[in-house]
């Protein structure tokens, strides 16, 4: 999930019976798939967990922009580059999106990325790995923005209005990006040579496990699920939408002719899914704590764009005002 | 004149000039002062890119020698590419970036509009494709021109410092070219001293409003990108963008 692990600053959730008038109302309307609005009352807490998961989720298209950003310059044909120019593009705009409809929460841009740039706030753990070959670019779209559009199809229904809207335009983009990865990699397996199919299976050996964290930690370990969910902007668990992920990815991984870094991965004709193996969790937590191979440098990056672009920004305003000025005269 | 050769040349200018523009603007991407930039950036490039396919599409067919727009773009050395002088000079800080994007869309917008009027009917499309896009490079590069000259004491300085490194290589966005001259009376190009005019009068009147000075006309440069005759940092460019063709020749993507 773009969005792992957000505090929702609630120890336990409160039932109907103890709820102020207002609270309960609140509630009811969530009960009845009503979606909340900018205007409408919400509780607190409501609003401080949708401003951190929403920044969070813009947060990570933009930092998102940098693993691939590291390739555009590399790309081997000239169609290979104007489809990874066009879907840099689109996630800066998703940025955009997120950032507008957390803003309709009373939060400030500049604020929340602020938290970003000092370690407060965070982003998905997968952007911290680095793309290390072409097949990358492919297996980012493919794993990366596919395990994204299983958590964001859900979030289309999330009942805070402004940030399910901003998902609906957003999944119709990742999906076609999804399936232009894939056919990256189709493209080297099929049509390529044996170095090019070496590319392919290392890249998916890399990327496979940081996908599968990109739906944050296992049910038993979440503990602000509960809430979410009793406020529908969670609609399903993270452990159910890893497993609808891993159930459809691997036939796909099976077309390509790849196989999984997972021993364990096995049918479970019983259950009606896959089984697969221990995730190291471990190294999730680290990453999430800024100690994944990137995350320095990926902030770095960011930091150093917004302090380099302050004069940029300072000459806008001071324009614009020059420009006001004339013409109040 | 023979037709088909001579028109080699200015589609390898057009299509290499916003080849190597795309390829700088790519280098800002997730490094740009403000969100809006990163997409503002990006799709200038994005369009670019394009632009340079279509007209390497169309010089391969020209040149009819097996080699397509790809083989075009990652196989030629700098000696081949015939990139103005300008797009190849290093982004620098966001002045130098939008100065040297206005410098080249001015030149672009009248060079596209001569072309669209091209005799050559395959030329004359893709020109004024192209020429819808520019339109609105151009006015977000003037845009930006003007807010920094006109902005605040530091933005003020950024772009002073930035018009000297850039100055030099505008000589060949103005220069009359024999050949050129001889195309435009074929009616297969835009008419250089129209370019040219057209140019000088558009940076004059948005150097005006960015409060900005117009230095004297810079003196001639000894190189010539029409002869493959680039400054040192095309070579770095074009070794990190063709990298993977060059190093995996038979690979197909």
């Amino acid at each position: 999930m773009y969005a792992q692990l957000v505090d929702t600053g609630v120890k336990r959730i409160t039932p109907l019976a103890e709820m102020s008038e207002q609270e309960r109302t609140f509630q009811e309307k969530i009960d009845s798939e009503i979606k909340i609005e900018a205007k409408n009352w919400m509780p607190d807490a409501y609003r401080q967990t949708l401003i951190r998961q929403i920044s969070q989720h813009a947060h990570s298209e933009i930092v998102g922009m940098l693993p691939e950003g590291n390739w555009v310059t590399r790309a081997p044909t000239l169609k290979r580059k104007l489809q990874l120019m066009a879907k840099i593009q689109d996630e800066a705009g998703h940025g955009l999106y997120l950032y507008s409809a957390m803003e309709t929460l009373g939060a400030d841009r500049d604020e929340e990325i602020a938290k970003l740039h000092s370690g407060r706030a965070k982003y998905s753990s997968i952007f911290n790995y680095p793309t290390l070959n072409w097949a990358d670019m492919g297996a980012v779209g493919w794993l990366v923005d596919g395990a994204a559009i299983v958590n964001q199809v859900v979030l289309q229904r999330t009942s805070y209005g402004p940030y399910a809207r901003a998902m609906v335009r957003i999944c119709k983009e990742e999906s076609f990006h999804q399936r232009q990865g894939y056919e990256i990699l189709l493209t080297m397996m099929r049509e390529g040579n044996q170095a090019q199919r070496d590319m392919v299976q290392d890249a998916i050996d890399r990327l496979w496990w940081p996908a599968l964290m990109m739906f944050g930690p296992s049910d038993e370990h979440s503990p602000n699920s509960a809430q979410s969910m009793a406020w529908k902007i969670k609609r399903q668990s993270n452990d159910e939408l890893r497993q609808r992920f891993i159930d459809q990815t691997i036939p796909q991984l099976e077309l390509l002719g790849c196989t999984c870094p997972d021993p364990e991965l096995k049918w479970n004709a019983e259950r009606g899914h896959y089984d697969f193996g221990q995730i190291q969790w471990q190294e999730f937590y680290e990453v999430l704590k800024g100690n994944g191979p990137c995350n320095q440098e990926r902030l770095e990056t960011r930091r150093k764009a917004i302090d380099d672009g302050a004069w940029v920004r300072a000459a806008a305003v001071a324009h614009a005002q020059k420009k006001a000025n004339k013409n109040a005269a | 004149m023979n037709p088909v050769n001579d028109l080699i040349t200015p589609l390898l200018r057009l299509g290499d000039s916003a080849l190597i523009q795309g390829q700088r603007l790519c280098e800002w991407c997730g490094r740009a002062p403000v969100l809006e930039e990163e997409l503002a950036l990006m799709n200038v490039g994005l369009d670019l890119v394009g632009q340079a396919r279509n007209w390497l599409d169309y010089a391969a067919e020209l040149l009819a020698d097996g080699r397509d727009a790809d083989h075009l773009a990652f196989r030629r050395d700098e000696r081949a590419y015939r990139n103005l002088l300008l797009v190849e000079q290093p982004n620098g800080d966001f002045a130098v970036t939008l100065l040297k994007q206005f410098f080249y869309d001015a030149w672009h917008l009248e060079t596209l509009k001569g072309l669209s009027q091209s005799a050559d009917e395959r030329m004359a499309g893709i020109a004024a494709k192209a020429l819808k896009e520019v339109t609105y490079h151009l006015r977000r590069s003037s845009e930006w021109v003007e807010r920094l000259g006109d902005g605040t004491e530091e933005s003020h300085q950024r772009m002073l410092q930035a018009i000297p490194r850039l100055w030099r290589f505008t000589g060949e966005l103005v220069e009359q070219h024999a050949t050129e001259i001889e195309l435009h009376r074929a009616g297969l190009r835009a008419d250089p001293a129209q370019v040219a005019e057209a140019w000088r009068a558009s940076v004059e009147s948005l150097f005006a409003r960015a409060t900005l000075p117009v230095p004297e006309a810079p003196s001639h440069f000894y190189l010539d990108a029409r002869r493959g005759l680039h400054t040192e940092h095309l070579g770095p460019l074009l070794a990190e963008m063709q990298f993977l063709p060059r190093a995996y020749p038979d690979a197909v993507w």
